[in-house]
C-alpha cells in the first residue's frame, strides 16, 4: 500500500510517541496511581480531595517542584502584564484571564509527555507556557502585533502553537472538547500510546457537545483526558442555575472515571492528571477531573463581578493557589523562603523582558488579511516541550529556563 | 447513455473505464483512496456493517476493518469534530452527513472549528463532508434540501457538486487529497438515474474547474448537480444551438469559464434546484454582470427553487422544485429576448 507524504511525516511522531511509552513503561512500578482514582464521588468536600490526599509523592523532584510554582508565578506575572496594558489602552477588544486557576492549567499540562496533543483555553495560559510559549507572544497576541501567536489573525487566548503540539480554542464552548477527542481516535486508530488533553468551564457541560464529546470518548474508549474547571461562575451564572448535578458525575454513565480535586493545589491537580493520562496512554480510555477552583477576576476585564458574594470571594482569596504552594514547599517540601522568593522574581523578570519584547513587535502588515484561508498542504503538528522530569533526557531540557 | 451524457464524459483515450451508476462512482473514488492510502478513514452513522443508509459504504466495513470505516453515534457534531481533530492529526476522515440536511447540527464544528483554523492558526484541516442532497421523492422539509449556499458564506469550506459519474469519481479522489475542509454535495436523485463510463483506478477532477458540457452559441445555461441534466434535455428538447456549462466546484468557483460562455453567447440562465435569494445563482449573476455587461444580449435569468421549505406532498414538491418544462419555459423566453 502505497502511503501519502503526510503520512511519511507523522511517521516520525509515531516513534518518538512508542519511545515515550517504552520510557514510560519503565516507571510504572513506581509511578502507577491508577489505584487511587474515585469514581463519580459526589460526597466529595467542599474543595475536592485535599493535596495531602493525593500529593505529587515521589512523582516529582525538587526540580519538578521549582518548575510548578515557576509556571504558576509566570502565568500570573504575565496576565497581570496583560491587564496593565489593557488598561494602557494596548489591547484592543477586552481582555480575559485565568487569575485563580494558575494550579489547574499548570499541574494539568505537566504530566504530558512531548508527543501528547492540548486544545488549550482562555483560563489557562500555564498550559501553554509548559508546553514552551514564551510570554512575549502570548502579549504580543493580545496586542494584535505580527510577533503574536497568530501574527494579529486572531486574538486574545484563541492561540495554539501548532509546533508545540496546541490547538487554539475557538469561542463556543466546548467545541475544542470534540477536536481533542478526535485527535484521540486518530491515536487509537494507529494504535499510538498518545494522548489528547484539553479543558473546559463549568459552564460548557450545559451544552449539547459537551454530552457529544463525553459519549464519543467513552463509546470508543480514547485516550483524552478531559479536564473540568468549576470556578464557580459561567460569566455571571451560578452553579446551581447551571446544573442540577455535579457534571463529574455524569463521567460514569459515559462509561469512564470522574474524579475531583482541589484545583487550587497544583500538586492535587498534577497528581491526578497524570494518573488519568496514564490511564489513557495505557488504553483504558477517558477520564474526566473536575479540579474545583474560583475565578477571581471577571469573565472579562469589562465585568466588576458584582454578582459573587462577597464572603464567597473572601473565602477563596484566603486560598490562593500560588501562595498556598509557595507556603507548602518552604513548610513541608524542604524550600527555603528565598527559594521561593528567587523564582517568583524569576517569573517577574522574565516578564518584564516579555513586555519589552511584545512591544518591540510590529502591528501585522494588512496585507496579510487575506492570506491563508486555504491551506496548500497539510503539516503535522510539532511537539510540545515537556519538563515533567519523567520526560527530561533526550527529549526535553526542563523547560525553566525557557519560560 | 445519452449522446449529451456521451459528449459529457470526455476521457484520456487510454484509460480504462466501467459503466457505473454516480451512486457507484463515489464508493469506487472512495474505495480507491482508502486502498492508496491508509490515512482514509470513513465516519458516519450506520456507514459500517450496514453500508450506509444509502449504500455508499456497502463493503467497505469487510474490507477495511472497524477502524477505519467507524460507525459513529447520532451526533452530527461530533461526526465534524472528531473528524476535525483526528485530520489534524494525520488521518483524512470522509463524513457521511446521512442526509445533507442534516449538517445543520454539526454547523457549529463545521464553518467555526474546521473552516477557520488554517486562517487563524496555520493548521490544514483535511476532512471531506459527504452530503446526499436533493428532492423529487417526498423526502419533505427536512430530507431534500441543497444547503450549499450555507456553505458558501464560511470562508475557508471548498463546496464541490458533481453533476456526473466520472466527475463524482474525480472530485471524490480530490477532495480526500486536498488539505482543506471540503463539502461534497451528492445529488440523492442522481444516486442510481445516472450512469456514466467512469475511469477505473486513480480518477481526479481538479477542484475548481468548471466544463462545457454542450456546446452552443444562442445562449448559455451555467447549472450544477441534477439542474445539469434538466439544461441538457430542455436543450435537446427544443433542439436549440444552446450552451451548458456545469460548474463542478462552487468553491473555487470557475470563474474564467463562467465568462467565457457568457461573453461567448450573451445570454445567460444560471440554474439550480437550491433556493433562490443570495443563491449561487445570485452570485454568478453579480460576477458575470460586473465583468461582462457589454457583452450581454439579455440580462441574466435565474431557474431556481422558490424561497420555501420543501413541502412533502408531490404535487407541492413538484411546484417548487425545477421541473424539465420550467427550464425549457426559461430558455424559450431567454432565447427570444
Amino acid at each position: 500500500m502505497k502511503r501519502s507524504d503526510d503520512a511519511v511525516a507523522s511517521e516520525g511522531a509515531r516513534e518518538r510517541a512508542r519511545d515515550d511509552l517504552r520510557r514510560l513503561a519503565g516507571h510504572n512500578g513506581e509511578h502507577s496511581r491508577r489505584g487511587d482514582h474515585t469514581v463519580g464521588n459526589g460526597a466529595t468536600a467542599e474543595h475536592g480531595t485535599t493535596a495531602e490526599q493525593t500529593s505529587g509523592g515521589d512523582l516529582l523532584d525538587r526540580e519538578d517542584r521549582a518548575n510548578l510554582l515557576l509556571y504558576m508565578a509566570t502565568m500570573r506575572a504575565a496576565e497581570e502584564r496583560g491587564l496593565t496594558l489593557y488598561r494602557q489602552g494596548k489591547v484592543p477588544g477586552s481582555f480575559y484571564d485565568g487569575c485563580g486557576q494558575e494550579a489547574i492549567s499548570v499541574g494539568a499540562a505537566y504530566a504530558l509527555a512531548p508527543t501528547d496533543r492540548m486544545c488549550i483555553l482562555h483560563r489557562d495560559l500555564g498550559a501553554h507556557f509548559v508546553r514552551g510559549v514564551t510570554p512575549d507572544r502570548y502579549l504580543a497576541n493580545y496586542m494584535g502585533r505580527a510577533g503574536g501567536v497568530t501574527g494579529g489573525k486572531d486574538g486574545n487566548m484563541h492561540f495554539g502553537d501548532r509546533g508545540l503540539g496546541c490547538v487554539g480554542m475557538v469561542s463556543m464552548l466546548p467545541d475544542m472538547a470534540l477536536v481533542a477527542t478526535g485527535m484521540a481516535m486518530a491515536f487509537k486508530v494507529r494504535h499510538e500510546p498518545r494522548v489528547a488533553m484539553t479543558f473546559f468551564g463549568e459552564g460548557s457541560t450545559a451544552n449539547g457537545q459537551w454530552h457529544e464529546a463525553m459519549n464519543l470518548a467513552g463509546v470508543q474508549r480514547l485516550p483524552v483526558v478531559f479536564i473540568l474547571e468549576n470556578n464557580q461562575f459561567a460569566y455571571s451564572t451560578p452553579n446551581d442555575l447551571e446544573f442540577a448535578v455535579d457534571p463529574v458525575e455524569r463521567a460514569h454513565t459515559y462509561g469512564f472515571p470522574g474524579v475531583t480535586v482541589d484545583g487550587n493545589d497544583v500538586e492535587a491537580v498534577f497528581e491526578s492528571a497524570q494518573a488519568a493520562v496514564d490511564r489513557a496512554r495505557a488504553g483504558d480510555g477517558p477520564t474526566l477531573i473536575e479540579c474545583r477552583t474560583m475565578r477571581m477576576h471577571g469573565h472579562g476585564a469589562h465585568d466588576d463581578m458584582s454578582y459573587v458574594p462577597p464572603e464567597m470571594f473572601e473565602e477563596w482569596s484566603q486560598r490562593d493557589p500560588i501562595d498556598l504552594y509557595s507556603s507548602r514547599l518552604v513548610s513541608d517540601l524542604g524550600f527555603g523562603p528565598e527559594d521561593v522568593d528567587r523564582i517568583r522574581a524569576e517569573a517577574a523578570a522574565t516578564v518584564d523582558e516579555a513586555a519589552a519584547k511584545a512591544l518591540e513587535s510590529p502591528m501585522p502588515d494588512p496585507e496579510i488579511a487575506t492570506d491563508g484561508v486555504f491551506a496548500e498542504r497539510w503539516e503535522a503538528l510539532g511537539d510540545g516541550k515537556a519538563p515533567w522530569s519523567r520526560w527530561t533526557g533526550e527529549h526535553n531540557g526542563n523547560g525553566r529556563t525557557e519560560t | 447513455m445519452t449522446a449529451t451524457e456521451m459528449r459529457a464524459t470526455s476521457l484520456p483515450e487510454e484509460s480504462s473505464t466501467r459503466e457505473m451508476t454516480y451512486l457507484e462512482a463515489i464508493s469506487d473514488a472512495l474505495r480507491e483512496e482508502m486502498r492508496r492510502d491508509e490515512t482514509v478513514i470513513c465516519f458516519g452513522q450506520d456507514i459500517g456493517a450496514f453500508g450506509g443508509a444509502f449504500k455508499v459504504t456497502d463493503g467497505f466495513f469487510e474490507e477495511f476493518g472497524a477502524e477505519r470505516v467507524i460507525d459513529a453515534p447520532l451526533a452530527e457534531n461530533a461526526i465534524i469534530g472528531a473528524a476535525t481533530g483526528a485530520a489534524i492529526e494525520g488521518l483524512r476522515p470522509v463524513c457521511e452527513m446521512q442526509f445533507a440536511d442534516f449538517i445543520s447540527c454539526g454547523f457549529d464544528q463545521l464553518v467555526n472549528v474546521a473552516a477557520k483554523l488554517h486562517y487563524r492558526q496555520g493548521v490544514a484541516v483535511p476532512i471531506v463532508v459527504r452530503l446526499p442532497s436533493g428532492g423529487g421523492f417526498s423526502g419533505g422539509p427536512f430530507h431534500s434540501q441543497n444547503p450549499e449556499a450555507w456553505f458558501l458564506q464560511a470562508p475557508g469550506l471548498k463546496v464541490v457538486a458533481p453533476a456526473f459519474a466520472a466527475d463524482a469519481k474525480g472530485l471524490m479522489a480530490s477532495a480526500i487529497r486536498d488539505p482543506n475542509p471540503v463539502c461534497y454535495l451528492e445529488h440523492k436523485g442522481l444516486y442510481r438515474n445516472i450512469r456514466g463510463e467512469v475511469p477505473e483506478g486513480e480518477h481526479t477532477v481538479p477542484l475548481g474547474e468548471a466544463r462545457v458540457v454542450r456546446e452552443g452559441e444562442e445562449a448559455s445555461v451555467i447549472a450544477y448537480g441534477s439542474s445539469v441534466h434538466l439544461a441538457l434535455e430542455a436543450a435537446e428538447a427544443l433542439g436549440e444551438d444552446v450552451e451548458v456549462l456545469d460548474l463542478r466546484s462552487l468553491c473555487p468557483l470557475d470563474t474564467d469559464s463562467i465568462l467565457a460562455t457568457a461573453r461567448k453567447t450573451g445570454k445567460v440562465l444560471v440554474a439550480h434546484e437550491a433556493t433562490r435569494s443570495c443563491g449561487v445563482g445570485a452570485e454568478v449573476a453579480a460576477i458575470v454582470t460586473e465583468n461582462a455587461f457589454e457583452n450581454l444580449d439579455a440580462p441574466v435569468r435565474r431557474l431556481t427553487a422558490p424561497d420555501v421549505p420543501i413541502p412533502f406532498s408531490p404535487p407541492l414538491e413538484q411546484s417548487v422544485l425545477p421541473q424539465l418544462d420550467d427550464m425549457k419555459e426559461a430558455l424559450r423566453e431567454l432565447l427570444a429576448y
